[in-house]
């Protein structure tokens, strides 16, 4: 089914008897009637002109648009990292509309792990002090070596950002996010600056996450082919969501070409 | 927090060139604070503790003739403690295999035991056996120069008869901390002795007998000086009293007081300097590396680090820099200080130094050194603090810029590209680029200052000794001697020209001001004792009138036409007034000046001289000596070769060193300042730099956007750095000016130059560094990564 309609309240009864691979058993996110304005250098941008969109638990999302279609402001205030300018969001039972800073802060500290296009690994440090950074201060992480393992770089794990490849670089930076068993990872093009065959062992590790950890993953992209290993994509287009598909199947990562 | 941590020292570690450089600056500013704040503190509390320890007396004075039953009398002055009289005898002594003058005073004690009052710190030997007429304690400093021990055997010419001494002991005195000759402006411990002797044997061989012509006071606690000095007065008067004086006009007390206050003028001027310099580079450095890591900052917020960890953060990598330069400047300082702390004992002579490093003068330096920083960092670690972190994830918004006034009016056409690019970048960040000014300015100013210091110093010794004082001797007679006397001395072996004078000590009055010194009466155009006008050209001396050092004039309140009132202290002891006809500009010492009939006929005598100055032929000044001495009536001769090296070394000890320690810490503040500015640069353009390079631009066009920015930068601070450095230099030459000696305000092309010349190496070193990084860059890199 498409959830599409502008103030339409999808849930999970919306879903009842569509095909699926697997069955999500809460909705997680809520938003409604999105809307952000901010100012860059001396032009005002419009980046969301009023989303509606909801994501459920266990699900693999792929957010497809063009560059200014709004997919980033979406994430980070998904993600509390910014805040909208008009329009409602609610994670469970916690409304982030109106959240304070503290509150944004402790909400993304529990529940949220992000994954950027340019990895923004912190150069000084290695891979397993880059996850350190942020099981440090986690409430029930895993051990930095575990979260390493599970994207394949166990032999990496004192390896400073500089000496190893981009795709090693944003594996590190999933293992970073997943450290701390988030409930959802919000990706932002982890794909966009690697060659296609180290995006396919980024996202297989994406994948992997998603399907042993059962969390959350959203990734963003502009790269059409990625959507078809997600349970839904969702396009957007000049701030606004223009459909969401659902997959009857999902593909492998493995088996993508682009 | 450990991989947190782990990142702040390794920050630390990438940034150490510039972290070094502040470190440095930091360590200097605690540094010279330690120094001041301690040396300060050790000077006072070693005085304090030898003044009550040894009983220095409160009030001083001295006459010709009292008999010792005046004594009962002087205890009875309301507020007088205890009194202490004495003889003292200026005498000639002749010591073993010193070919040499050398002048002493000699002072009573009571016959085998303490005084009362300014006590004798036994540092060698004991006192004069009361049975011996012949034994004598000697100042410490004369018993070093000459190596003499309990024991020696020196000779004195006392009222002409010689007369043969055993040294018995060696002493300090809380009354002779500073060693000083009277006519002299620095200790000759060589050729100025300190004896002291029983009262009975020095009575006996001084004329003294049942006399005394020298008393000391101590005051009852609460007590006022002023009353009793003119109680005191009142009394001996008829004794002859030259003027009774307190400690202030006490010379030893008074060059350490002096020095006291240049101290705590040092403990202020020069830490605020080098700690506002570093608050800057804080400011400068943090906020570059706060902007760098936009990013970091924002993905730490974005996985939950809250922003009191980053305020801690990034507050926790100054406070290590902070942390690191008060200790290198705790302990320099430390050490620096216990070393000043020696020479300070070459000159001013105490039983022991009490030299401490306190916790609170530390603590001090430490606070001092943190809140500078605080101001430095405060800003830039907010800015971090509030950065929301969707704002920091995305680039930041081009910078905007505008094409500045100067373009659009002188340089409209004439300018290329990369000119261009320096010119917008530069005004831009107008309070930046300021700041970067202001800093290097700060730089220049201190080495001008630093170079001032040295040559003023050089310039004052030359004009003293070239201009001012061009004797080779200087006689003194023990007792007003007939002018006719100058014919004599002309006759004498190796003399080639002479001239006398007069002196008479007196005490200067205007308005609620005074001051004690001497007129010296001289002939109309003196020669070989040059007084100077405000051009440094001899002035005569007109017939009638005073003229006065400029700063003494300046100091009473006095100018040319106003009347002085002088209370004569000698003979018969007169109040007259004297106009103001002129002032001296001398840099050494004040004094007032008169013709020398005029002055005689002030005195009411004949053409009577104290004294005489000679210039001599240097092969036969051993055959003069010998002459010299057996002269009746000669008390002293002065080698004025030997009080210039004197002056000389003195001024190399201390203004010398602190100047030349000045220097290198003002251009290490001029490289840290150059060279954090020109990384700052570098980073942020490298992105810039690497794409003109992609483009087409050659390595040295590039070179030149970035040196000509750090350049023309250096190239405006260099004029307001001028100006900083001439005001720096007025102000230390009105700290400097006093008594003893007064820095001209002389600045040559050349301290201009110096500065300048530093500070332009500093760019050079600085701009070099950098583009070698830019040779190193590798460009596809730069221009992949988001910035």
């Amino acid at each position: 089914m498409v959830v599409s309609a502008q103030g339409s309240s999808a849930g999970p009864d919306d879903r009842v008897g569509e095909p699926r691979p697997r069955t999500f058993a809460a909705r997680i996110f809520q938003a409604r009637g999105l809307t952000k304005t901010y100012r860059m250098g001396e032009v005002e941008i419009h980046a969301l002109q009023g989303v509606d969109l909801d994501l459920y638990a266990g699900e693999l999302v792929v957010m497809l648009g063009a560059s200014g279609s709004g997919k980033s402001t979406l994430l980070n205030i998904l993600g509390g990292l910014d805040t909208a300018s008009s329009g409602s969001v609610q994670y469970r039972d916690q409304d982030l509309t109106h959240a304070s800073d503290p509150a944004l802060t402790q909400f993304r500290r529990d529940h949220v792990g992000f994954v950027f296009q340019f990895y923004n690994l912190i150069a000084s440090l290695t891979a397993v002090e880059n996850v350190a950074i942020v099981t440090d201060i986690s409430r029930n992480p895993m051990p930095p070596e575990q979260a390493l393992a599970l994207v394949g770089l166990q032999p990496r794990l004192e390896h400073f950002p500089s000496q190893l490849s981009g795709g090693e670089q944003q594996r590190v930076a999933i293992a970073r996010a997943i450290a701390k068993q988030p409930a959802v990872l919000l990706c932002d093009e982890p794909t966009g600056a690697l060659d296609s065959k180290t995006g396919i062992q980024v996202l297989e590790a994406l994948e992997h996450v998603n399907r042993t950890l059962e969390t959350t993953v959203v990734i963003i992209t502009h790269n059409a082919v990625i959507g078809e290993m997600a349970d839904r994509v969702i396009r957007l287009r000049d701030g606004r969501v223009e459909t969401i598909h659902t997959n009857a199947q999902r593909r492998a990562p493995g088996e993508l070409r682009w | 927090m450990r991989a947190l941590n782990r990142k702040l020292l390794r920050d630390l570690a990438t940034l150490r060139g510039q972290a070094a450089a502040i470190t440095l600056v930091i360590a200097s500013g605690v540094m010279t604070l330690i120094i001041a704040v301690t040396t300060l503190d050790a000077l006072s509390l070693t005085q304090q503790r030898f003044y009550a320890d040894y009983q220095f007396a409160d009030v001083f004075a001295e006459l010709q003739r009292a008999p010792d039953h005046l004594a009962g009398r002087l205890v009875q002055i309301p507020g007088v403690n205890q009194v202490e009289t004495r003889v003292q005898a200026a005498v000639r002594l002749e010591v073993p295999d010193f070919a040499d003058p050398v002048r002493a005073q000699l002072l009573s004690i009571p016959d085998g035991r303490q005084p009362a009052l300014n006590q004798l710190h036994l540092r060698e030997g004991r006192l004069p056996d009361p049975a011996r007429d012949d034994e004598v304690v000697v100042s410490d400093a004369f018993a070093e120069a000459h190596g003499l021990r309990a024991g020696a055997e020196l000779r004195a010419i006392i009222r002409g008869r010689l007369t043969p001494l055993r040294v018995s002991g060696v002493v300090l005195s809380p009354e002779f901390v500073y060693q000083i000759a009277p006519t002299d402006l620095l200790p000759d411990y060589e050729r100025y002795a300190i004896l002291w002797m029983n009262r009975r044997a020095l009575a006996s061989s001084y004329g003294m007998e049942g006399a005394f012509n020298n008393v000391v006071l101590s005051l009852q606690a609460g007590a006022t000086e002023a009353p009793v000095i003119d109680h005191l007065d009142r009394i001996l008067d008829r004794y002859g009293g030259t003027g009774a004086y307190g400690r202030d006009d006490q010379p030893s007390h008074r060059f350490l007081h002096e020095e006291l206050n240049q101290l705590r003028a040092q403990a202020v001027i020069l830490p605020t300097v080098f700690l506002a310099v570093s608050a800057f580079l804080l400011n400068v450095v943090m906020s570059r590396i706060i902007r760098s890591q936009r990013e970091q900052i924002a993905v730490l917020k974005a996985f939950g680090y809250r922003n009191g960890d980053m305020a801690w953060h990034y507050g926790a990598l100054t406070g290590l820099i902070v942390a690191l330069g008060c200790m290198l400047g705790i302990g320099l300082g430390a050490w620096a200080a216990s070393g000043l702390a020696g020479i300070y004992m070459e000159y001013f002579r105490f039983p022991q130094i009490s030299f401490r490093l306190q916790p609170g003068v530390v603590l001090l330096a430490v606070a001092v050194a943190a809140g500078a920083a605080l101001l430095g960092t405060l800003n830039a670690v907010w800015r971090a603090v509030r950065l929301p972190p969707a704002q920091g994830m995305r680039p930041e918004a081009p910078a905007r810029f505008r094409k500045g006034w100067l373009e659009r009016s002188i340089l409209r056409d004439g300018l290329s590209q990369p000119a261009r690019i320096v010119l917008r970048n530069l005004t831009r960040h107008p309070v930046k680029s300021a700041l970067s000014v202001l800093g290097i300015a700060m730089s220049v100013g201190l080495l001008v200052m630093g170079t001032y210091q040295l040559q003023a110093v050089d310039h004052l010794i030359d004009t003293q000794y070239r201009l001012v004082q061009r004797m080779d001797l200087h006689l003194t007679f023990s007792d007003p001697t007939p002018a006719r006397v100058q014919a004599e001395l002309r006759h004498q072996p190796g003399v080639l020209a002479v001239e006398t004078y007069r002196t008479v000590p007196v005490r200067l009055v205007s308005g609620h001001r005074d001051y004690r010194t001497a007129i010296l009466g001289m002939d109309e155009q003196p020669v070989l004792r040059q007084l100077l006008d405000g051009r440094q050209q001899p002035q005569r001396l007109p017939s009638e009138g005073l003229l006065l050092t400029d700063y003494l004039a300046r100091d009473l309140g006095l100018r040319v036409g106003d009347p002085v009132r002088v209370e004569i202290q000698e003979g018969h002891r007169r109040t007259v007034e004297v106009p103001l006809v002129g002032v001296v500009d001398e840099p050494l010492g004040v004094s007032a000046y008169m013709h020398r009939p005029a002055l005689n006929r002030l005195m009411r005598e004949g053409p009577a001289v104290s004294g005489a100055w000679l210039v001599i032929d240097a092969g036969q000044q051993q055959a003069l000596f010998d002459r010299l001495w057996t002269l009746a009536g000669v008390a002293s001769i002065g080698l004025i070769g030997e009080a210039e090296a004197n002056i000389r070394e003195y001024m190399g000890d201390t203004v010398l060193m602190f100047a030349l320690i000045f220097v290198l810490l003002a251009g290490s503040i001029a490289f840290a300042v150059v060279y954090n500015n020109a990384r700052i640069a570098f980073a942020e353009r490298a992105r810039e730099l690497a794409t003109l390079q992609v483009l087409g631009y050659s390595r040295a066009q590039v070179s030149g956007i970035l040196i000509g920015e750090i350049l023309l930068l250096t190239l405006v601070a260099l004029p307001v750095g001028w100006l900083f450095g001439t005001a720096f230099a007025f102000a230390l030459n009105q700290a400097f000016s006093m008594d003893l000696f007064r820095l001209p305000f002389v600045i040559t092309p050349r301290a201009y130059g110096t500065a300048t010349a530093v500070v332009l190496a500093a760019s050079v070193v600085a701009g070099l560094g950098v583009v070698r990084r830019l040779h190193r860059l590798d460009k596809i890199s730069v221009l992949k990564a988001v910035e």
